[in-house]
């Protein structure tokens, strides 16, 4: 088991034959990925990668049964593509772009929300400007360096890609591996959040510990918190970047800015702690720390 | 991206939105000039820069002769405005707006943001003005009003009505704001801002409503489609190494430590500073060299961390995802040649070709220290700065 994704998860990939949508399929293929094709407009008939190209999503849908999708589209097109992977029933959509406008989120959000309302079974959406998504030795979808991930019982949910390598990495030294890894961006406005994803890992029969990476901005962190407290009963450690982030400079990403002195890293911290969550005070104690949690139990 | 003032009400004008009659001026002769058109018996001179709490350093003021208002320019054309909102080296004076004066009865409070919990534009309203708006939350949040939009529809007649009769407007200011509120909300979104504040927003002694400050900030990501709006940056507003990161695609923010650090990622950049502090160190700034760092980049990130003279080590920190460990190191080499970097370098490497990295650092003949973990690079960086 894991989350999201398995062996069986029939890909396509949105902007598959521009460079980024090439190289990263081929690395998806390389990892074992069940690719099935992908979409460029105008270039529907042609084959790439020794896969089919479609004009549409909706196409690409009908004639390969594909339930995932990872998009790799300029930011100017991007919410497009999202809305029209939710459109033609892709269940999973995973958005690595970075540079969305954040206006143009709160419009795909806005209909994703509606979709998912007057629907069951709604799309999911990670990212955008996300890592993507991995489930260990099965299936990855996303921009991570496969050879670092290894089969085993920890869940990862990160707001950063390259502290979700440094926990899988550190996680594979000590042999615990991972069931999924979650990359879930850096946006203010975004897909799947911490809690969707603490959620689905409770129910994973796979996973059975949860590292959570945050960092400063906005308050997600402290609603894990209130519900790894409330409902949760897996262990779960985790590491928030940006103690010493100024206040009202955005760092990098987006959604990291302490704005009106809210959403700073110790404030996380704090709520997390109070949670029963072990925390790391290093990025190179992701592992030991949920090792500790693992221990804990 | 912020605007000053003065460009920020050109949009509300834009935008059909009557604000205070005022002109922009760069030169006291300029500011005299536009005093004499406007016309009237007093003027406000306000000093444009990237930054609130201008009023209480003296970067705004009432003047009643003309040659006040040359006094007051020339004042404060060429000095730096230290206000409790910015750096400690304050940000120059290269433009004052010179506006009419208006009888003020009240003084009000308005924005319009991104609210990232909701995720929709939100608007705060508040009858206690002219106040730093997260005060004002903070004591008394009850005072503070907030009406989410929902983006599919925008502002509605009934949200400006609440809105409204909350702050107790009548008459004309009543019918002004029920006006005002859904044209700032399309000026919001036809410039895809992240903040539009006005504050004061004023109530004049025959009852209308009108915008005496305006702060905007355009969102960075949505630059490329607000073409003329990207041609208002203002450079001087903000740090130096701040702007030749920006013109170099880097991200960069300048902090007051000692080492200097690149790394790949903004939240493994956040993390080497905070591991910087751990160690009992501090950071000089925060540098996120991205995913496609080229040996290009890692050399135009060494010139912006060395233009700090503050800086006594350098920390490169990175995890090798898409980016290959060697390429990385070929550029560190690079620019250590080129750049001539006299204060230790230290380099962890970690991910995609790290093992050929290494060796490449190490054939150099370079005095570049390789650390084997995160820990110890951060260890050696504290202990070099010393």
């Amino acid at each position: 088991m894991s989350i999201l994704v398995n062996k069986n998860t029939q890909v396509i990939c949105q902007g598959f034959t521009g460079k980024q949508g090439t190289f990263h399929s081929e690395q998806a293929i390389a990892y074992g990925t069940r690719m099935v094709g992908g979409v460029t407009p105008g270039k529907g008939g042609q084959t790439h990668l020794g896969l089919p190209v479609f004009n549409t999503v909706r196409d690409a849908v009908r004639q390969t049964g594909a339930q995932a999708t990872m998009i790799y589209v300029p930011a100017a097109f991007a919410a497009d593509s999202i809305l029209e992977a939710a459109d033609a029933g892709i269940e999973v959509i995973v958005c690595i772009t970075e540079g969305i406008p954040v206006l143009d989120m709160l419009n795909v959000k806005a209909a994703l929300n509606v979709k998912a309302a007057l629907r069951a079974n709604g799309a999911k959406l990670i990212g955008p400007n996300c890592p993507g998504i991995i489930t260990s030795g099965e299936c990855k979808i996303g921009i991570m360096p496969g050879v670092i991930h290894q089969q085993g019982k920890i869940g990862i949910v990160s707001r950063s890609g390259t502290l979700t390598y440094e926990a899988v990495h550190q996680t594979t030294l000590l042999g615990l591996g991972q069931s999924t890894c979650v990359g879930i961006g850096g946006d203010p406005i975004k897909g799947l959040d911490f809690i969707d994803c603490l959620r689905m890992f409770e129910a994973d029969p796979q996973t059975e510990a949860v590292i959570l990476v945050g960092e400063i901005g906005g308050n997600r962190e402290e609603e894990a918190a209130e519900y790894i407290r409330s409902d949760m009963k897996k262990p779960v450690a985790a590491y928030i970047a940006g103690r010493t982030a100024p206040k009202g400079k955005r760092m990098g990403h987006a959604g990291a800015i302490i704005a009106g002195g809210a959403g700073t890293a110790d404030a996380k911290i704090r709520a997390l702690e109070a949670a029963g969550v072990v925390i790391a005070h290093s990025p190179a104690g992701l592992g030991e720390a949920v090792q500790a949690a693992l221990g804990a139990r | 991206m912020n605007l000053h003032e003065y460009q920020a009400k050109q949009l509300l004008r834009a935008g059909n939105i009557t604000t205070p009659r005022g002109i922009v001026a760069s030169s006291a002769e300029a500011a005299v000039a536009a005093a004499t058109e406007l016309g009237g018996e007093a003027w406000v001179v306000k000093a444009q820069i990237h930054a609130g709490g201008r009023g209480k350093v003296g970067g705004v003021k009432v003047v009643k002769s003309l040659d006040e208002v040359r006094a007051m320019a020339t004042k404060l054309f060429g000095t730096s405005l230290v206000t409790n909102q910015n750096a400690p080296d304050g940000q120059p004076v290269n433009q004052v707006l010179v506006e009419e004066t208006l009888p003020i009865a009240r003084e009000l409070y308005l924005s319009l943001l991104v609210d990232r919990e909701t995720e929709r534009v939100a608007i705060v309203a508040s009858a206690a003005g002219g106040m730093d708006i997260e005060e004002v939350a903070h004591a008394t949040p009850e005072k503070v009003l907030t009406e989410i939009c929902d983006p599919l529809l925008g502002v509605q007649d009934f949200q400006c009505r609440a809105l409204a009769f909350a702050l107790e407007l009548t008459g004309e200011a009543y019918k002004d704001f029920c006006r005002l509120l859904p044209a700032l909300y399309r000026v919001f979104i036809a410039n895809d801002l992240s903040l539009l504040e006005i504050n004061p927003l004023i109530v004049t002694t025959d009852n209308r409503v009108l915008p005496l400050d305006c702060k905007m900030s355009v969102e960075d990501n949505a630059l490329y489609r607000r073409r003329a709006l990207a041609e208002l940056r203002d450079d001087s507003q903000i740090d130096a190494k701040e702007a030749a990161a920006n013109a170099a695609n880097v991200n960069y923010v300048a902090l007051t430590g000692n080492i200097g650090c690149m790394v790949n990622g903004a939240g493994l950049a956040m993390a080497t500073m905070d591991l910087i502090q751990l160690e009992g160190g501090t950071p000089a700034n925060f540098l996120d060299v991205g995913g496609n760092a080229t040996p290009e980049t890692v050399a135009q990130g060494f010139k912006i961390i060395l233009l700090d003279p503050n800086v006594r080590a350098v920390l490169i920190n990175i995890f090798g995802g898409i980016v290959r460990c060697d390429v990385i190191a070929e550029g560190i080499v690079q620019a250590v040649k080129e750049v001539g970097v006299k204060v230790p370098v230290i380099v962890r490497l970690e991910g995609t070709n790290a093992i050929q990295g290494r060796a490449l650092l190490a054939e150099s003949g370079l005095a570049i220290l390789a650390a084997a973990t995160l820990t110890q690079a951060a260890r050696l960086a504290v202990e070099k700065a010393q």
